[in-house]
């Protein structure tokens, strides 16, 4: 994709200008501390980015990173098998459905006592989020394959790994890294409520601690922060699309 | 060798309310570097008849032989090539080529040697590193070709492999399969609701009856493979004999003219 970067840069930049005036104004119409306007907020978030806000953002970046390749790597080849054999949709099917629609972050509680307050509860309940949200996709995905993709690569001689690893999984990979994109933006929203909760690192933390201090100005540095994690998170992904997934950006 | 032969081969498809008998006392012999075309009316079972013969689908009655030995799943030896899906979209037109070769686990260079030599024939050696989403439908039917070739197979069987291309380009690709045919010198089995395609490739012409499909009728047809063979008066005669036959059998709703939907 030549300029493709060109193009996307001057995009994010024509948007930063509408949001950051978008800000301004909210911000001036609110009149409220809580509601610094984007060049207090700014200013601060670059003066306490190294020496206070890098660190909370490695151990968020790390949590959620961890988690999500967690929740993928195991949700992954289990719901592309599910999707791809009748026998075992027929067992797992009703399970997913009467699991996939309660909210995990409920457990959250239970996790903390199960798991302490440090990272394993945390990177626990993202997993299991981010694993339902794939798992339903990956077992979708596999099952709209047509069998005449399977009969002809069969025909050639292949066996069950062969056509999970030429066919299914090639095939499903599109729909897994929507999933992923979509899962993204949940994994942080979740991240800050497991930090905000528990512990004394991590973003989430840096954020609810400001706030207790009537740091506004520091509270929203982490606020930042937490948009640029996400903002890095979902562009990862697309980086990560476009190379895996080149084919879906042939144009005839 | 590839020697073919069903024999009283029957086909019940079981689905969870009815099932449907595609093929019912199929009897057909194919000799080495034979080419048959296979014609019958919708739904006759040829398909069927070709899945069987490629290992993928089990007889319910009777038996499929290739080399005299009873198929009970695909053969090295044995190349399939389908209407459409039959590439896939995620691997560049190479690697499409190299799968069948991959999957036997041929070594690298061997298999890039193949791939390469059967791209070059069907004249797609300048776009290896293309996708099939790149490439027109002939392109990409001539893709599934070069990746039968590459097998190296002595049995290579087609299930309306040009029915979604425009009528030149068909024509085209017939000559192409014509050519390699009669170059290599494989069996070839194909599967056509074309009544000139059939005439065009096939030696033997072999037409089923509606289902479940068994064989109506053999029609011998020498002159194909001669020179010129498409713009000869015998093979205008071949057409206008088949499609009578055809609708005999009532493939056809009602007798057509010959000069009109050919």
């Amino acid at each position: 994709m030549k300029g493709g970067w060109g193009h996307k840069l001057t995009g994010y930049a024509g948007a930063s200008v509408v949001l950051l005036i978008g800000w301004q104004l909210l911000s001036l119409a609110v009149d409220s501390a809580a509601l610094p306007g984007p060049v207090p907020a700014i200013s601060e978030f670059a003066r306490v980015f190294f020496p206070e806000l890098l660190p909370h953002l490695g151990v968020s970046l790390w949590r959620v990173v961890a988690s999500m390749v967690l929740g993928t790597v195991l949700a992954v080849p289990l719901g592309l098998a599910i999707g791809r054999s009748h026998r075992l949709d027929a067992v797992a099917a009703p399970m997913i459905f009467l699991t996939y629609p309660v909210p995990k972050v409920v457990f959250l509680p239970v996790l903390l006592v199960l798991l302490g307050l440090g990272n394993a509860s945390k990177i626990a309940l993202i997993t299991l989020i981010v694993f339902f949200q794939i798992l339903v996709t990956a077992r979708d995905a596999a099952r709209s394959i047509p069998s005449a993709s399977v009969l002809s690569v069969r025909s050639l001689g292949a066996g069950r790994m062969d056509v999970a690893r030429h066919v299914i999984f090639p095939a499903a990979l599109p729909d897994i890294f929507t999933a992923l994109r979509i899962g993204s933006g949940t994994a942080v929203a979740v991240l800050f409520l497991t930090e905000s909760i528990a512990g004394n690192q991590g973003l989430g933390y840096y954020i609810v601690d400001a706030w207790g201090r009537i740091d506004y100005a520091g509270m929203f540095a982490g606020i930042l922060g937490m948009a640029l994690l996400g903002v890095v998170l979902y562009e990862a992904l697309e980086m990560l699309e476009s190379r895996m997934c080149r084919w879906t950006h042939v144009v005839r | 060798m590839g020697t073919l032969s069903f024999e009283k081969v029957g086909l019940t498809y079981t689905g969870t309310d009815r099932s449907v008998r595609a093929l019912e006392g199929f009897d057909l012999s194919v000799a080495s570097g034979e080419s048959v075309a296979i014609i019958g009316p919708s739904g006759c079972g040829k398909s069927t008849a070709l899945l069987a013969a490629s290992g993928l689908l089990q007889p319910t009655a009777g038996r499929v032989l290739v080399d005299g030995m009873s198929v009970t799943g695909p053969r090295l030896k044995t190349a399939l090539i389908l209407q459409d899906f039959g590439l896939l979209p995620w691997k560049t037109v190479y690697h499409n080529a190299a799968l069948g070769l991959e999957i036997r686990g041929i070594g690298a260079t061997e298999i890039r040697q193949r791939a390469m030599m059967s791209l070059a024939r069907v004249g797609l050696a300048d776009f290896t590193d293309a996708f099939p989403g790149e490439l027109s439908g002939g392109m990409r039917q001539r893709l599934a070709v070069a990746r039968a070739l590459a097998l190296d197979a002595d049995l290579l069987l087609m299930d309306e492999p040009l029915s979604a291309l425009d009528a030149l380009t068909r024509e085209d690709l017939q000559a192409l399969l014509l050519d390699i045919w009669l170059q290599a010198g494989h069996t070839s089995v194909l599967v056509t609701h074309s009544i000139e395609e059939a005439v065009f490739l096939g030696r033997r012409i072999v037409v089923l009856t509606p289902r479940p499909g068994r064989v109506a009728a053999v029609v011998d047809n020498p002159g194909m493979g001669e020179a010129g063979y498409r713009a000869s008066s015998v093979f205008y005669e071949q057409c206008v004999k088949l499609r009578a036959i055809l609708a005999e059998e009532g493939a056809l709703q009602a007798p057509v003219s010959v000069g009109g939907a050919l």
